[in-house]
């Protein structure tokens, strides 16, 4: 394996210079095993900085007298799938009550790639209503819903009103069992309450208890049957069948939900298709903060959403992000050094940062809570989806600020 | 060659394949695994820089060359590496250097402002899981475009820190007389553009120092621009593609990308660059209120952490807004082929005795630097138990089953916590609660459940702990 060579190379002065000492060597044949090799393949703790290795002498070239030409090329990446559309909302003359309906999905490139291909559908933010008033939110939260706390109807109306949502996510949390163990009755009559308070499309979020959350997912959905709410979440640990018929026999859209973990969100997709349409699915990969494992949900997403273009058929679904969870984050609520002040913009931007970066790990549905937030992140979406060319702008280096 | 493909083989075949073992690897083989996980350098193998093995070196200094170029700018210590990438995505292997934050200065700043902003910008420090989130550089701007001025700019940044530069201004004329000043920092020069290439790369040139080739949405020209510098003899160049906020945003993220792409998939020389990003470019419309330029300003900037940029210029210097920055591109530049993790052991805060509480935590970077921030900043004295969960959070550690009742009994008999105390007391993360029951049959040890957080340990430990 090893080559002797005789002959001395012409070495370069670079090279010379960090040569300590020649020595002689004796060179010897080794027989390595390809099992050895894949044992060594597990990375260690410490990364040599890449480009610390002097590179080669420079060939020298003769020195141009003009601009050369150059010119670059778009890349178009091939991608054979896509992802599939899904319908939130139902007009009436969709069988439904809602003043109009929302699609999500559709892509045909990774998120915002609009050179190759912007995506059909803009990605759509929901607020997050919860039907518990002592739900623990941070003052820059709380402040803003202090008055609807304990109505969530009133809050709805709050949030599509005062801040123009397109959509609204409410939270059952009473019907934990470890809070007020509510009967779905009880949550069946929220709903209808928040049906008839705002005319958006909605979506319902459960407690997490496997069973509980079917059972008060059976009930919602045969009340509102045709209204296309989207039910989070379905979960590996539920009735997966029982869950899909309910979805399916009522018209509405499911949130089948996994913990980082491409896999897991394969399965379930998989489970999912003996029951239910494709176009039913929206798919959530869990929303770690800024700080708190953002690292891990941006790739989880950015992977399947790749994958998916590149035609894996179990994960071409729209992905939601739960991104209030930013507001998990020290950083979003605490107290800091005056230094960080003020949390009242420290906060929002959090969430803002968290949910903007996974927009472009390929997010399409949103849940998020600071009005400034979804504002910021809402005028994002409009400026990508607007296909605007850059106005002529004076350059930053002469600004006077 | 995309990192990815490059197989541990290829690079084996080339080495001296002695084993001689200088390079602290017990064999070449594993040296070779090691250079392609871009662990190690070659100059970590004596024997490869021997005359004799030259073109062996060369051709591996070729296979193994990220597709981004590293560029240095600065010297000593506080020196930034920008660029030295191999892939698009981080998760097809991982990012290596973070992209820097330049503070933004100008030439016509009053004397205190700018001084202001350079005590920011280089004390700015977050403690972040046993790191320290800081900033990296200050740009200065010629926004006054008068030699004489620019120098005593550009000369007074450079006393008042030792960070790196970026000098900006078209003008040669004017990057001349700062270069006269700072030019052996190897600041980095802003900018080449279709105009002033040429002045411009015989300053770098005679200065040897960085260039940034600009071209503000002008792919073409930007190309064409890095191509002409680079075949007159320019190395360390830098990319302006251009940055705009609002209507621009778009194209901005597309030119990025673009840029990225053909630099590692299509393995373009001439666009195998570092990218820099000018979020700064969101106050030029100022808002009735500053600080939603601000806000705009780190929206911006976090957009191009995401989409490749590798340098980025910002304005402002209020904390709230940089401190998600420096959060976003930790995170993304983190390695994503194995958690961050601490050493397991048990570690003491303060100056326990052996009635002091023992607690016990996970090896997870993030769980682990938490913990012990709180348990410091209310000054406890204790013993604190790192299990080994490889690098998992307490949640998903019980849930994956590496943070088990074994596990943790395991940890106590192995750091021979009972010779530490004379109690047998243990405060397990409320996260792990479910374990009480069973850590107690298999250690002995009574289990008290702590709170959820950790920055309940003190008031629990003030209302619960009674060892006696
Ligand atoms: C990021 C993440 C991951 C990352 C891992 C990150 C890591 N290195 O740990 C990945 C993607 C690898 C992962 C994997 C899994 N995860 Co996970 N993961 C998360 C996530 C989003 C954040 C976890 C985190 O970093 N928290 C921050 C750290 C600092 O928190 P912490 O360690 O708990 O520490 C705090 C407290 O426990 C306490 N504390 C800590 N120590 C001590 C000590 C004392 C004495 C006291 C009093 C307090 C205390 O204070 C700390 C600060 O608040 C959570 C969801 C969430 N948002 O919380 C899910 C979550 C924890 N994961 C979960 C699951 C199920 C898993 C998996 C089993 C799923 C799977 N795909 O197989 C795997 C298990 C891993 C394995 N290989 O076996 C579930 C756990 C559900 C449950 N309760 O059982 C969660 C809650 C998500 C969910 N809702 O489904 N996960
Ligand atoms: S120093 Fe070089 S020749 Fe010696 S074992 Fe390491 S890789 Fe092989």
């Amino acid at each position: 394996m090893t080559e002797k060579k005789k002959e001395n190379l012409p070495i370069s002065l670079d090279l010379l210079k960090t040569l300590a000492k020649f020595q002689q060597i004796e060179l010897e044949d080794v027989e390595i095993s390809f099992d050895e090799l894949e044992l060594r393949l597990s990375p260690g703790m410490v990364m040599a900085p890449p480009g610390a290795m002097p590179p080669p002498a420079v060939v020298k070239r003769e020195k141009p007298t003009a601009l050369l030409e150059a010119d670059v090329g778009i890349p178009i990446g091939e991608y054979p799938g896509s992802i599939v559309k899904v319908r939130l909302g139902a007009t009436k003359a969709e069988g439904g009550t809602r003043s109009r309906g929302i699609t999500i999905g559709g892509e045909t490139a990774p998120a915002f790639y609009n050179f190759q291909a912007p995506p059909p559908h803009k990605p759509v933010i929901a607020f997050d209503v919860f039907d518990w008033a002592k739900v623990p939110l941070c003052k820059a939260v709380k402040m803003h819903f202090r008055e609807v706390l304990d109505d969530p109807a009133e809050w709805a109306k709050l949030c599509v009103e005062k801040f123009d949502a397109e959509m609204i996510n409410v939270h059952l949390l009473t019907i934990d069992p470890l809070i007020e163990d509510a009967p779905p009755k009880a949550a069946v009559k929220i709903l209808e309450d928040v049906l008839q308070a705002v005319d958006v499309p909605l979506a319902i979020g459960g407690c997490g208890d496997p069973q509980k959350d079917l059972d008060v997912f059976s009930a919602i959905a045969e009340a509102t049957a045709g209204e296309r709410l989207l039910f989070g979440s379905v979960t590996l640990d539920m009735n997966i069948e029982a869950t899909a018929k309910i979805i399916k026999d009522n018209g509405h859209a499911v949130i089948a939900f996994t913990s980082m973990d491409v896999n897991k969100a394969r399965e379930l997709n998989r489970k999912l298709y003996d029951f239910l349409p494709k176009e039913d699915i929206v798919m959530d990969t869990t929303t770690a903060a800024l700080g708190y494992g953002l690292d891990y949900a941006f790739t989880v997403m950015e992977r399947s959403r790749l994958a998916a273009l590149k035609g894996d058929p179990e994960l071409n679904h729209p992905i939601s992000s739960g991104s209030t969870n930013a507001w998990a984050a020290r950083e979003a609520w605490m107290k800091m050094g005056p230094e960080w002040a003020p949390r009242e913009l420290r906060g929002p931007i959090w969430e803002t940062v968290t949910a903007q970066t996974l927009l472009l790990a390929g997010v399409d549905y949103f849940m998020m809570m600071h009005p400034a937030s979804v504002q910021a992140v809402r005028t994002v979406i409009n400026n990508l989806m607007s296909g605007k060319s850059p106005s002529e702008a004076t350059g930053w280096v002469s600004l006077r600020l | 060659m995309p990192a990815k493909e490059l197989s541990p083989i290829e690079v084996y075949k080339m080495l001296p394949g002695t084993n001689c073992k200088e390079c602290g690897e017990t064999n070449c083989m594993a040296f070779a695994a090691k250079l392609v996980n871009r662990e190690a350098t070659l100059q970590e193998c004596p024997p490869l820089l021997e005359p004799k093995f030259t073109e062996a070196y060369n051709r591996l200094w070729v296979l193994l060359k990220p597709a981004v170029r590293a560029v240095q700018v600065g010297v000593g210590d506080k020196a930034v590496t920008l660029g030295g990438e191999y892939v698009l995505y981080r998760h097809e292997f991982t990012y290596f250097n973070l992209p820097a934050v330049a503070v933004d200065l100008s030439d016509e700043m009053p004397d205190e402002e700018f001084e202001a902003r350079i005590k920011v910008a280089s004390e700015f420090e977050y403690e972040y899981i046993g790191m320290k989130l800081t900033l990296d550089m200050v740009a200065i701007r010629s926004a006054s475009n008068d030699p004489a001025r620019f120098e005593v700019a550009v000369r007074k940044a450079a006393e008042l820190t030792e960070m790196p530069l970026l000098i900006c201004s078209l003008d040669p004329t004017v990057m001349e007389q700062a270069l006269t000043a700072v030019g052996d920092r190897r600041p980095l020069m802003y900018a080449a553009t279709k105009d002033n290439w040429r002045e411009m790369a015989d300053l770098a040139l005679m200065y040897n120092c960085p260039l940034v080739a600009s071209a503000p949405f002008d792919l073409n020209m930007l190309k064409s621009i890095a191509k002409t510098l680079t075949e007159y003899g320019v190395e360390d160049i830098v990319l302006d593609p251009g940055t705009q906020w609002d209507d621009g945003l778009s194209k901005t993220l597309d030119n990025f990308t673009v840029l990225r792409w053909n630099a590692i998939n299509e393995e373009e020389e001439y666009l195998g660059y570092p990218l820099l990003g000018a979020p700064i470019a969101a106050w030029t419309e100022k808002a009735e209120d500053p600080v939603i330029n601000e806000w705009n300003e780190a929206m911006l900037a976090s957009a191009l952490i995401t989409r490749f940029s590798d340098i980025l210029v910002v304005h402002s210097v209020s904390g709230w807004s940089l401190l998600p920055l420096v959060f976003l591109r930790q995170n993304l530049y983190t390695d994503p082929r194995k958690p961050v993790a601490v050493e397991a052991g048990v570690n003491a805060f303060g100056d326990p005795d052996e009635v002091s509480p023992v607690l016990l935590t996970t090896n997870f970077a993030l769980t682990y630097y938490t913990v012990a921030s709180d348990i410091e900043s209310a000054k406890i004295d204790c013993y604190l138990v790192v299990v080994d969960t490889e690098g998992l959070s307490v949640e998903s550690a019980v849930a994956g089953r590496h943070l088990t009742a074994d596990s943790i009994a395991g940890a106590l008999a192995e750091n021979k916590v009972g010779d530490l105390v004379k109690h047998r007391h243990l405060v397990i993360p409320g996260r792990a609660a479910r374990l009480s029951g069973e850590i107690q049959e298999l250690s002995g040890w009574n289990v008290s459940v702590g709170p959820l957080d950790s920055s309940g340990i003190a008031k629990f430990l003030e209302e619960k702990w009674k060892p006696e």
